[in-house]
């Protein structure tokens, strides 16, 4: 029987197996925010364990709330940068040069294929993108990280989509994704990894790659994994290329890490997702998912672009081409927020900063902030928001506010008519 | 170890998530404590009243998938400081069911048809739960009635509840 490429992390990452069915791993990085590190910190000095397992494999940022916004996330952050000082993490992205994490630590060349990744964060999935075994963690598992470089793990039993045919113009990751949640319901992949393949994954970039594998966890899945292919290659070559010869060497020696045609997995799904039409959420869960167009006219009263699901420059693309000469709807405002300073930097130099200027979005600093209701976009009682983000629980976004996810064109459409719209691309 | 006995709490909906046991807006606290009022604010539940049935209780008893959302180890703090150290569902999120063993307290898995069974039985009953952890067992009482129920834990939970939690037992054998 063959291995999953999970399996085949787990069996060269295997520190021991102390119970059964417990699996303990050497973990490549450790990924820190200031909402749920400061603790870990906090409680390593209780304990008089202050240390960390290595200074380089660990990797920090203030992006939920930056900047501070009132003395409490000004002391969360002062935490972290204290912190990193004083340990040498020298890769502490602060202040200006920070961005959302699931975007800037991919940008910055820290996750490969093959590697264990952990973080306080459940959106940590994304990095499964490169074909890594990436998993959110609480923070106690984060705090061990730090300490010991470790994590227990059950046996990551997996799922598998093979989709073929190819996405319809207007159609994206996002409204895939959506898709298949919906397919799977908010628990069906629990305690699973969800690998994504087949010719639409063949044919995707790895922006869109990283918005497919960081929703895994709204259908409960411990990971989504992509196959590492020439695409990783190539997004990785700036960081990689004094270690190959040539990109082939480097296919070669990351090919190891694909599951094997033989390999074992709870079921198999197998679409053709060429009529895939864009998607939207209703209600307040990642599943209640409907067509855009049977959802078309719900009022919206604010829209949203930007997240570790949707704030890469590929999204900001999208959304511009379509808001380009034109302005959103009086009734509603926008929001954008690129989700780290090169994205900012790179959709200035294109100009298309100023077209969401000119169509009466607000540009804000990379954050996190409104995606959770925690700062940059807060809704009020009874509002909905357009987004682009991840999560339409109760309260998501604000106390007794609403959320619709969809793709960036979606949002983008939408905020031109001022109800939720088709972007008729 | 903690204490797993008291009164419950049913809480009768699936997929509660981390969100609605503590809204992302109580966060940036920095202490465990602090996050005692907040415990299930969100929760939209008919008939549930978060101050008021919050109160006394140690044990809560739910459907499907508790816990799913937000990696937020807040959600099992948030219980702790509101003396509940248990929570016996049909399912849980895999990150919240992990956080609840490494903070040493208890996510118990029952059948679908057990839970449907508490529910139907002691719901409105002034009900009580105590873990006998040596011999798997759920000690259920009310007003009426006192029975036993089975339950399977792993090696490695148990060994966490009796520890206290994952980090001095890494600390200790890593």
């Amino acid at each position: 029987m063959g291995k999953t490429i999970a399996e085949k992390i787990f069996d060269a990452h295997r520190v021991n197996m102390p119970f059964p069915d417990t699996h303990v791993l050497k973990l490549d990085r450790v990924f820190c925010h200031e909402i749920t590190t400061p603790i870990a910190i906090t409680d390593l000095m209780a304990r008089g364990i202050d240390r960390v397992f290595d200074p380089t494999k660990i990797k920090a940022v203030i992006d939920h709330v930056t900047p501070a916004k009132d003395s409490k996330t000004a002391e969360q952050g002062k935490i972290l940068r204290d912190w990193a000082k004083r340990h040498g993490i020298k890769d502490f992205f602060d202040i200006g040069r920070n961005g959302v994490c699931h975007a800037i630590f991919p940008e910055k060349g820290f996750v490969r294929p093959g590697y264990t990744v952990i973080m306080g964060d459940s959106h940590t999935c994304t990095h499964g993108a490169f074909g890594a075994f990436a998993a959110g963690v609480g923070t106690t598992d984060l705090e061990v990280g730090i300490l010991k470089g470790v994590c227990a793990f059950h046996f990551p039993k997996a799922i598998k989509f093979v989709l073929n045919g190819t996405l319809r113009p207007g159609v994206y990751a996002k409204d895939l994704i959506l898709f298949i949640i919906k397919e799977l319901t908010v628990n069906g992949a629990t305690n699973m990894v969800i690998e994504f393949t087949g010719p639409v994954i063949d044919a995707m970039s790895m922006e869109s790659r990283m918005t497919l594998c960081n929703m895994a966890i709204e259908a409960g899945g411990t990971c989504g994994i992509c196959y590492p292919d020439m695409t990783t290659v190539e997004y990785l070559w700036g960081f990689i290329k004094d270690e190959f010869n040539t990109k082939e060497d480097a296919l070669k020696e990351y090919s190891q890490w694909i599951s094997d045609a033989d390999a074992s997995y709870e079921k198999i799904y197998d679409y053709d997702v060429t009529n895939l039409e864009p998607m939207v959420t209703f209600g307040f869960k990642p599943d209640q998912v409907k067509t855009v167009n049977e959802m078309s006219g719900t009022k919206i009263d604010q829209v949203y672009i930007g997240s570790c699901t949707n704030g890469r420059i590929e999204d900001l693309r999208i959304a511009a081409s379509i808001l380009k000469d034109k302005k959103i709807s009086d009734d509603v405002r926008a929001i954008v927020s690129p989700a780290t300073p090169d994205i900012y930097s790179m959709a200035l130099k294109e100009g298309l900063i100023e077209i969401f200027q000119n169509a009466g979005f607000c540009v804000t600093n990379p954050t996190c902030g409104a995606c959770l209701g925690m700062s940059n976009g807060v809704l009020a009682n009874g509002e909905a928001c357009a987004s682009t983000t991840n999560r339409n629980f109760n309260g998501r976004m604000g106390k007794g506010g609403t959320v619709h996810l969809m793709s960036p064109a979606t949002a983008a459409a939408s905020a031109i008519e001022g109800t939720i719209t088709n972007s008729k691309i | 170890m903690k204490e797993f006995s008291g009164k419950v709490l049913f809480l009768d909906k699936s997929d509660i998530n981390t969100d609605e046991i503590i809204p992302a807006r109580y966060l940036t606290e920095i202490t465990k404590e602090a996050l005692k009022p907040y415990l299930l604010e969100d929760l939209s539940l008919a008939g549930f009243n978060t101050k008021e049935d919050i109160k006394d209780k140690a044990v809560i008893v739910t459907r499907a998938n508790f816990g799913c959302g937000s990696s937020r180890e807040h959600a099992p703090w948030a219980l702790e400081v509101n003396g509940i150290n248990v929570v016996i569902a049909e399912s849980f999120a895999r990150i919240f069911r992990q956080n609840m063993y490494n903070c040493g307290m208890f996510a118990i898995e029952l059948p679908k048809d057990k839970i449907e069974y508490l529910f139907e039985n002691y719901t409105g009953k002034d009900t009580s739960i105590t873990i006998d952890l040596d011999k798997d067992k759920i000690i259920v009482t009310s007003s009426d009635k006192s029975e036993e129920i089975n339950f399977k834990v792993g090696e490695f939970d148990k060994t966490l509840v009796k520890e206290g939690g994952w980090v001095g037992y890494a600390n200790n054998n890593y």
